[in-house]
């Protein structure tokens, strides 16, 4: 038997052939990252390799590092492995990593989504024999709404707020989630109000290119008085600190996919949830595992155990790796 | 069921009493009365007869969904409500039928009596014709209690702003074994003569922990003492040569305490006394465990009614001569009751529960550290003026319990919550050494917060050693204080004892495993309390 095109050790997933790791969160020498969060993007490695539209975050959050960057689609060789970067459709930049060694193909997903959110690259499938992939939402019980009704009752909540005086505190991760929110409400409700983590995150990617709508962070001398009918966007470790306290009167909300059950929602004792994920739901991800083609599946994070044997009923070679990847922000310790 | 699901997504989408209320209160303003009759029976804790099973339920909903049963029942502990997950694994209705809470109700109960074949199909057919949030509450009606973040005071309290009702008049016409067939909205809520019912209990008055010291309470001569006893809360009624015999939880509990015919022996009828029942023994009560044999029973065997005789520890009179006395000063009350007792033959099931003489607070904190010595579990101080309230209500009744008992033990399994706890680890299995070995002695879920309940969760999900199903069992390390209220032998559990309301007083991080207590440390206990 060959060897195989990806090794999984102490320090992540490894390709022999080529000398590299893609998203390791032990210290390498070589790095290849799929998208600029944290647990996918650590500091400490010797070199790094991303798709263009990731260097300018990843930069931004890790400082001075030595970086390469590629195109997505463009072929590259590395020791005995061709490399190339496709589409995930998770945050604004984020790849798919494809790995190829004499002849046999393997895909690091990273996360992913598979349907299309209007701000970053839609996800592309990518043929191979060995796939990677996440299970954050590998349950049944996780089925996306389109995002068009999401957005519609995100809007109407907005403009109830609005209505009645109160200040919509819509919490949610500040790369990525942030602005596909922005992207994706209706402009005409009101201005929207940035926490400096979501603005320097907005300013990064304005920076490289990205229509996003006009927003205005919130500064000591914010008044919300001046901002009337104004969404404040957050990150969730800002609510209930007294950042959150000079917008009066609040009506707090919540977007993540895991607002899908009722008792996380209850848990967050926000007023709303809303159901608004940057990972695959139960549909998308056996879609995307079909369409790659592949025999083998590693199952990384998630609800890896029961992914997996899920897989292996539908005729997949699937197994679980242990990583050091988390799931959707605001539930990331879960049982 | 859109009207009850509307109101289901108004109460589920906020943190707000007054909110929740207010959306209760416009739903029985404006839905129909079988509805609304419904919802005040769910809501305080009627439901109807279980139609199905809860493993029935999980084959349909698989069979329909396209699943094998093992994923719905793994995902069920993630989502931590059965109802909801199956709600959530069903593919998209075929159509939308919008029929009345009661409509569905009257379905379910139509499928308790039909044969297996029938109810599947009924079921389904229902799941196929409702949206998601509709689905949800049609089977919680099937799965079980309703509780939905209502409690019966807020909705009573919905009740009376809805119809202008007195709030203590409506939650005393809402006690009893009503159930919307045998009243309808009007004989229940709005009927000149609710008392029609002979059997309807009282409210019972509650008591909150007294945290701070008795002298916060002021004089000590205007307050009454009692022990605490540890048996179950009753209310004793004799009305119209009938009997009838309640426990706190609403529950009548005559069969299992035949013992209690005999007091219309001794007591005129219209007469309402609130006490402790207890298990009996000589001129003792005997712990807890001697009454967990008649719970739940229909008929009691003579040799528990010969060996454990259940004894009624008076402490208050509710209806005196036919009279609701309730608005009277307990100390009135507790007069009046005093002379109806006072010569009463001890052939009778029933004894005062003695009051405490006392002329200062530490006079009477030197009473309570001895409580342990008469079976009881501390003290109870009541407001000489005040009236018998319906529930709870902070300042007039106080309960001041002993110091639990504690020990430190080892944390040796980790499950999942439900509800709101549903996807943390919150429920642990606990040991204590013996030897070299951990004997695990106790399952505990509370007492810890939400941060707490994180963390133990972070580390749980890194520290796994082995699954066994959904439970977790870990390296023991972690050091937690258990409390407990009582200890007695069990030969049901490996350690040989059980415990009386375990919970984790604290996570001691100071303290390594090694240094946790012992089964030894237990015994002792055990002999010395037990």
């Amino acid at each position: 038997m060959r060897d195989p095109v990806l090794t999984f050790t102490s320090n992540g997933i490894f390709c022999p052939a080529g000398g590299f790791y893609i998203d390791p969160w032990g210290r390498v020498d070589r790095a290849l990252i799929t998208h600029g969060h944290s647990d996918h993007a650590r500091p400490g490695h010797a070199r790094y390799l991303c798709t263009e539209a990731a260097a300018p975050v990843i930069r931004h959050r890790l400082g001075d590092i030595v970086l390469e960057t590629i195109a997505y689609g463009e072929q590259r060789r590395i020791g005995d492995a061709l490399v190339s970067f496709h589409p995930a459709g998770h945050v604004p930049g984020s790849a798919q990593i494809r790995v190829e060694v004499s002849g046999e193909i393997a895909v690091v997903s990273g996360d992913y989504k598979t349907t299309p959110d209007g701000l970053c690259e839609p996800f592309e499938p990518v043929r191979c024999h060995s796939f990677v992939s996440e299970s954050t939402f590998g349950l049944p019980v996780f089925r996306w709404r389109p995002q068009a009704e999401v957005a519609a009752e995100i809007d109407a909540w907005w403009r109830d707020c609005a209505a009645q005086g109160v200040t919509p505190l819509l919490a949610a991760y500040s790369f990525g989630k942030a602005q596909r929110l922005m992207a994706m409400l209706d402009p005409s409700i009101g201005p929207i109000l940035t926490h400096g983590a979501v603005e320097n995150t907005n300013a990064v990617l304005r920076a490289q290119g990205l229509a996003l709508p006009q927003t205005i962070q919130v500064t000591p001398d914010t008044k919300i008085a001046d901002h009337r009918g104004a969404l404040v966007l957050a990150p969730p470790s800002a609510l209930g600190t007294p950042w959150a306290r000079r917008f009066g009167a609040v009506s707090g909300g919540f977007a993540s996919g895991w607002m899908m059950l009722r008792g996380i929602r209850r848990r967050r004792a926000v007023d709303r949830g809303f159901v608004v994920s940057d990972h695959a739901d139960w549909d998308g991800l056996n879609e995307a595992i079909r369409e790659t083609g592949a025999e083998r599946v590693y199952v990384t994070h998630g609800y890896t155990e029961i992914f997996t044997r899920w897989l292996n009923t539908q005729g997949y070679d699937a197994q679980v790796v242990r990583t050091e990847f988390r799931g959707e922000a605001g539930e990331e310790d879960t049982a | 069921m859109k009207r009850f699901a509307r109101l289901f997504a108004a109460i589920d989408a906020t943190t707000r009493t007054s909110v929740k209320v207010a959306a209760l209160a416009a739903y029985f303003a404006d839905a129909p009365d079988n509805d609304r009759l419904w919802t005040v029976a769910l809501f305080s804790g009627r439901r109807p007869r279980r139609a199905v099973t809860a493993t029935r339920l999980r084959e349909w909903a698989a069979e329909r969904a396209g699943l094998p049963v093992w994923l719905v029942e793994e995902s069920h502990p993630v989502v931590g409500d059965l109802a909801e997950t199956i709600a959530l694994v069903l593919p998209p209705p075929e159509r939308d039928e919008d029929r009345s809470l009661s409509h569905w109700i009257d379905v379910l109960r139509d499928v308790a009596k039909a044969p297996e074949e029938a109810r599947k199909t009924a079921v389904l057919a229902a799941w196929s014709a409702m949206d998601t949030p509709r689905r949800f509450l049609f089977n919680k009606l099937i799965t079980g209690s309703f509780r939905v973040g209502v409690s019966r005071k807020l909705m009573t309290r919905a009740l009376a702003q809805a119809t202008a009702r007195d709030e203590a008049e409506l939650a005393h016409r809402l006690m009893g074994d009503w159930t919307p067939d045998n009243v309808t909205w009007h004989s229940l809520i709005e009927a000149e003569d609710p008392t029609a019912d002979a059997s309807r209990p009282y409210p019972f008055c509650l008591a909150h922990p007294l945290e701070a010291a008795p002298d916060t309470l002021g004089a000590p001569g205007g307050w009454l003492a009692e022990w605490k006893w540890d048996g179950i809360r009753g209310q004793l009624i004799l009305r119209d040569g009938a009997w009838h015999l309640w426990s706190r939880g609403e529950e009548l509990i005559s069969d299992a305490f035949p013992e209690f015919a005999r007091a219309a022996d001794f007591l005129p009828p219209g007469t309402v006394i609130d006490g402790e029942v207890l298990a009996w023994e000589g001129e003792q009560p005997l712990p807890f465990a001697a009454l967990q044999k008649r719970i739940g029973r229909k008929s009691v065997p003579k040799s528990v009614l010969q060996q454990a005789p259940a004894m009624l520890y008076a402490y208050d009179l509710l209806e005196w001569q036919g009279e609701d006395i309730r608005a009277r000063p307990m100390a009135e009350r507790r007069s009046i009751l005093d002379s109806l007792l006072e010569n009463l033959s001890t052939d009778a099931p029933i004894r005062r529960s003695p009051l405490l003489r006392f002329e200062t607070w530490d006079d009477l904190a030197a009473q309570r550290a001895t409580a342990r010595d008469r079976r009881s579990e501390g003290l109870m101080l009541k407001q000489a003026a005040s009236p018998y309230h319906a529930g709870r209500r902070r300042g007039d009744w106080w309960k001041w319990k002993l110091d639990p008992f504690t020990i430190d033990a080892v944390m040796i399994y980790a499950q999942s919550g439900s509800g709101r706890r549903a996807n943390l680890f919150t429920d642990f299995t606990f040991a204590v050494w013996n030897g070299n070995d951990l004997v695990p002695f106790t399952k505990a879920y509370s007492g810890l917060s939400d941060e707490e309940f994180a963390e133990i969760t972070r580390w749980v999900s890194r520290h796994t050693r082995q699954r066994f199903g959904p439970v977790r069992q870990v390296t023991p390390t972690h050091v937690f204080e258990i409390a407990f209220e009582g200890i007695q032998a069990s030969s049901r559990h490996k350690s040989g004892v059980a415990l009386r309301f375990p919970r984790m007083a604290r996570w001691r991080k100071d303290k390594p495993v090694q240094e946790a207590n012992t089964l030894d440390d237990l015994k002792a206990m055990l002999a010395a309390y037990g």
